[in-house]
């Protein structure tokens, strides 16, 4: 099965395309002022915020 | 429908701090959640409690069992030898077991390590929805006012796991006939409960319980899944749980406990999951001898097997030799189910169930706005698409599923409010069952057509009347009494009138 999938949505994010973004044509849907804010938040501190995030058991 | 509610742990941490006591964290929040609701709150009544009480009829000694399978322990009185439920309002509360009952019938409290909300009984798989997504809101309420009270920060979670090998539960309860056999009902439940993953499974990154492999999953909870059947539901987790405390007159009828569900931020997932599994119950409870040709040979890897295999075509060994992947067999009880629709209600859920069933066997992804591991996959596989390496011979590669990016997407996808689950569905990519008006009205107010609208119109008329309230009790405390508590016993979980309470409800102060 394929990793990615353009999503059949119609396009309804009016934000202009990154610049430099060497993507394909398909990366310009709605989700990717989402995978921006992502991409940066993942940036800085994934590693750290995964090490930390630990809960006891439940049920 | 039957009877059903579902409780949901959420995770909880502290930005700032890793090392904060999760259980005080959760106390506290309990508090905010009373202060939110205002006088509007009540005690839990732990009368009804009987955590040690087994479906197969026989009770586990006391001393045998695990500590946290103490759930009464709170008012449990060693010398008496009961449950001691009569302590005046007032009395000490330990902030360990700290509860709400709110007026929208919902218990807010600490369980364990982890703040739980236990919506109230529901009637449709619709208001499931919305009263699960009602707690939600209210967990970021109280959330609201721990910021304020306490100046401190914190986050919660609708997730399972913690991918250090910590798991905490969403679990589903469903009302089911006392005189069904229970070996039967586990039998013929379990297929169900094993395929029902590829529609409702929440995603996650990491394979194994300490996310020891690299990969991505279908279920959150398909790895903590240790027996078939069994009591515990904090350590050797069962697909079949067999607590027997049925919350409703035990002559009658049974409350079968599912553990073995994953929290879901999506709505369409918890609908499928509490409407389908009630439909199939009702197979059960017909004794439809179909369901015999469902049966597997080996449950417990084939929830491993099922959640591990995206493509969605692994084959599931069955007790009769043939062998069926997991879509096979949700398609055979889709048709099953069809006989035991009764309500327009359970058409629709039936036509969502054949739906998206379609959408899974064509292109998974196609399925992305109800599925929820599905757009959980899909945002990974961008998130990995936008970081891949490329090579200079043109070749590219993927984001390593081992990257912590990956990882911590999947944790922060079902944070309250402002996790990635929330942000997709606010642009518009998730399918919505409620409104946001409805879900701000079902904070405050409980289901009508089941007893939960006696505790909640009791809480949100009278508060200054009750003492306590359970799930199947209401302790009422009355000048006119002379000191003594009144208890009154709410044992048919349909009945949405009592004449006492409704009395007392409506009379003004």
């Amino acid at each position: 099965m394929p990793q990615t999938h353009a999503s059949g949505q119609p396009y309804e994010d009016d934000a202009p395309e990154p610049a430099a973004a060497p993507a394909k044509a398909e990366n310009t849907d709605a989700l990717d002022s989402l995978l921006d804010e992502i991409d940066d938040s993942l940036q800085v501190n994934a590693e750290q915020f995964v090490r930390s995030f630990v809960q006891k058991g439940g049920q | 429908m039957r009877i059903a509610g579902i409780e949901t742990e959420y995770g909880i941490a502290d930005p700032n701090n890793p090392q904060a006591n999760p259980i005080l964290m959760s106390s506290r929040l309990v508090e905010a959640c009373r202060t939110w609701a205002g006088e509007n709150t009540a005690r839990w009544d732990y009368g009804g409690e009987d955590p040690l009480q087994d479906q197969r009829g026989h009770r586990r000694e006391r001393a045998q069992a695990h500590p946290s399978m103490l759930t009464d322990e709170a008012e449990f009185d060693e010398n008496v030898g009961a449950v001691s439920l009569r302590k005046r309002r007032g009395s000490w509360e330990d902030p360990a077991h700290l509860n709400a009952v709110l007026p929208n019938g919902s218990r807010f409290y600490v369980d364990h390590a982890h703040p739980e909300y236990s919506g109230p009984e529901v009637r449709a798989a619709r208001d499931a929805v919305v009263w699960d997504t009602a707690g939600d809101a209210i967990a970021l309420a109280a959330l609201a006012q721990y910021r304020e009270t306490e100046g401190l920060d914190l986050a919660l979670y609708k997730n399972n796991v913690d991918g250090k090998g910590a798991s905490y539960g969403t679990h589903e309860n469903f009302l089911v006939r006392r005189d069904l056999d229970f070996d039967q009902l586990g039998r013929w439940l379990t297929p169900h409960l094993v395929t029902r993953q590829v529609l409702v499974g929440a995603g996650r990154v990491g394979l194994g319980q300490r996310g020891e492999g690299a990969g991505f999953q279908i279920s959150q909870r398909a790895d903590y899944m240790e027996a078939e059947v069994g009591l515990e539901t904090t350590l050797r987790r069962p697909i079949i749980n067999t607590r027997d405390e049925p919350h409703a007159e035990r002559s009658r009828w049974r409350r079968l406990h599912v553990i073995i569900g994953d929290a879901n931020c999506f709505e369409m997932a918890t609908f499928l999951k509490i409407g389908t599994t009630a439909l199939v119950l009702s197979a059960i409870e017909a004794e439809d001898e179909r369901l015999d040709s469902l049966v597997l040979a080996d449950a417990v890897p084939a929830v491993q097997t099922v959640s591990h295999d995206i493509t969605l075509r692994a084959a599931i060994p069955l007790e009769s030799g043939e062998q069926a992947t997991a879509l096979e067999v949700q398609r055979a009880l889709l048709a099953i189910c069809r006989d035991y629709a009764e309500d327009a209600a359970d058409h629709t859920l039936l036509a969502h169930w054949e739906r998206i069933l379609d959408a899974l066997s064509i292109d998974p992804f196609s399925a992305a706005r109800d599925v929820e591991w599905v757009a959980k996959l899909a945002l990974l596989g961008r998130l990995r698409e936008r970081n891949a390496t490329r090579h200079d011979d043109g070749s590219t590669e993927l984001l390593e599923w081992s990257d912590a990016r990956l990882a911590a997407l999947d944790v922060q996808w079902s944070r309250l409010g402002d996790g990635w689950a929330a942000k997709l569905t606010a642009a518009g990519q998730v399918s919505r069952l409620t409104d946001d008006m409805e879900v701000a009205e079902a904070m405050k107010r409980a289901p009508r057509d089941t007893r939960a609208a006696l505790r909640g119109r009791l809480i949100a008329a009278r508060p200054d009347l009750v003492d306590a309230a359970g799930w199947s009790s209401v302790v009422i405390d009355r000048d006119t009494d002379h000191g003594n508590l009144e208890v009154i016993h709410l044992d048919d979980p349909h009945a949405s009138t009592h004449p006492l309470i409704d009395a007392l409800a409506t009379q003004t102060l």
